[in-house]
């Protein structure tokens, strides 16, 4: 099992930069409504198909499991179109709303997630002006994904001391008997990491260069 | 900005990716989560603004390829979907909730707690995510509101009173919140 949903293959999609992939998703979210006509969207499926299968060299099972998920919902999508307009109307929003998950889905499959963490502190470095710090972005990044496992490993100790006590409480109860003591648990574990943080340093303003802002 | 107040919206985006491992609901074009329990959890215990910075965290998480949304979803392919507008709602309804929390904080109670997260959590999140369904999968107000309104209601009026509950234990023995006061606050 891998964690990110980033496919590693060596291809031109691959190497093109975060920020163009990016932009030219959004272009293409903006012509699929801009232009709604059937043979609009359907020229885009083709187009991503084409480039996240044929230039990307994307296993089929990638796309196909995004169109998988979506399956109940756009037989719905359709027949209600179909019933309330016309079939026409009907393929028409189906296609579009596939192609614009399947392109998101190449641009996912085919940028890393570093790199799509530097375009974030590049979208965040307007934050500079009022005085915010976009490069502890990746010190947010790594201490949420440290307390995903954490809390799993607390949550199952708290159940199982409660199993030796003869049982967890079920239902309402559970929320101020079991989920309330584990968040608090959690929150003092958090301000132990920041003080642990502080004292190496980690709230030092850093020194601004000359001519920084 | 301290480096707890970091490590406290960092908390509570872990907190709603692990909700997401909770088993959703399919119920048509938009799942019922326990992650909107999650995303109330954050305004009602961190305020606005770290509950606002904590559900953006866990969306830019998402976005960069993480599959942590409820049933594995991940990367970008949410925020185009049909349930895009109710992901892009939710640092609102966090900002929101926060904010009600905050000027109730002397009189807070799972009542009030309640309320406030029915406002935010509920009324902000569908007042969003409804229109953007409607536009994304071209359907009726009516159609909208039956696919991606009312199935949600008696959940997230549970996940409402469950965030409260929850809020109100935390708020007695951990609170994060400050009062607010009536000067100029500074962290």
């Amino acid at each position: 099992m891998t964690l990110a949903l980033y496919v590693p293959v060596a291809s031109p999609v691959h190497r093109l930069p975060a920020g163009v992939k990016l932009l030219c998703l959004a272009a293409l979210a903006v012509l699929l409504f801009a232009r709604p006509t059937p043979a609009v969207a359907g020229a885009a499926l083709v187009g991503t198909l084409v480039v996240g299968l044929g230039a990307a060299r994307l296993p089929v099972a990638v796309l196909a499991r995004q169109a998988w998920a979506l399956r109940w919902f756009l037989l719905v999508l359709f027949v209600v179109h179909a019933l309330t307009a016309d079939v026409v109307s009907g393929a028409h929003t189906v296609l579009r709303l596939l192609t614009l998950v399947l392109a998101a889905a190449v641009v996912t499959a085919t940028t890393r997630v570093s790199e799509m963490v530097r375009v974030v502190e590049l979208l965040g470095a307007p934050l500079r002006l009022v005085g915010g710090r976009p490069e502890r972005v990746g010190l947010l990044f790594a201490m949420a994904l440290r307390f995903v496992p954490v809390l799993i490993e607390r949550a199952d100790r708290i159940r199982a001391a409660q199993a030796a006590r003869g049982g967890a409480p079920r239902g309402l109860r559970a929320l101020r008997t079991t989920v309330a003591p584990l968040l608090v648990q959690l929150l003092q574990m958090a301000h132990d990491v920041s003080e642990a943080l502080d004292a190496r340093g980690a709230d030092d303003v850093p020194v601004r260069r000359p001519g920084g802002a | 900005m301290k480096t707890r107040d970091l490590a406290y919206i960092a908390l509570f985006a872990a907190v709603i990716a692990v909700l997401g491992t909770i088993p959703a609901i399919p119920v048509g074009p938009v799942p019922i989560t326990a992650q909107t329990l999650g995303v109330m959890l954050a305004g009602a215990v961190l305020g606005a603004r770290r509950g606002f910075l904590a559900v953006l965290l866990f969306l830019v998480l998402v976005a960069v390829g993480l599959p942590l949304l409820s049933g594995g979803r991940g990367g970008l392919a949410p925020f185009v979907g049909t349930s895009a507008g109710y992901l892009y709602s939710w640092p609102v309804a966090a900002f929101v909730i926060g904010w009600l929390t905050e000027r109730s904080w002397d009189r807070y109670n799972v009542l009030r707690g309640t309320l406030v997260n029915v406002v935010g959590g509920i009324v902000v999140i569908y007042a969003v995510g409804v229109p953007v369904l409607k536009a994304v999968a071209g359907l009726t107000w009516g159609q909208a509101l039956t696919g991606g309104a009312l199935p949600f209601i008696p959940g997230d009026l549970f996940k409402a009173f469950a965030a409260a509950a929850i809020a109100d234990v935390v708020r007695r023995s951990y609170p994060v919140i400050e009062r607010p006061r009536r000067t100029a606050t500074t962290r």
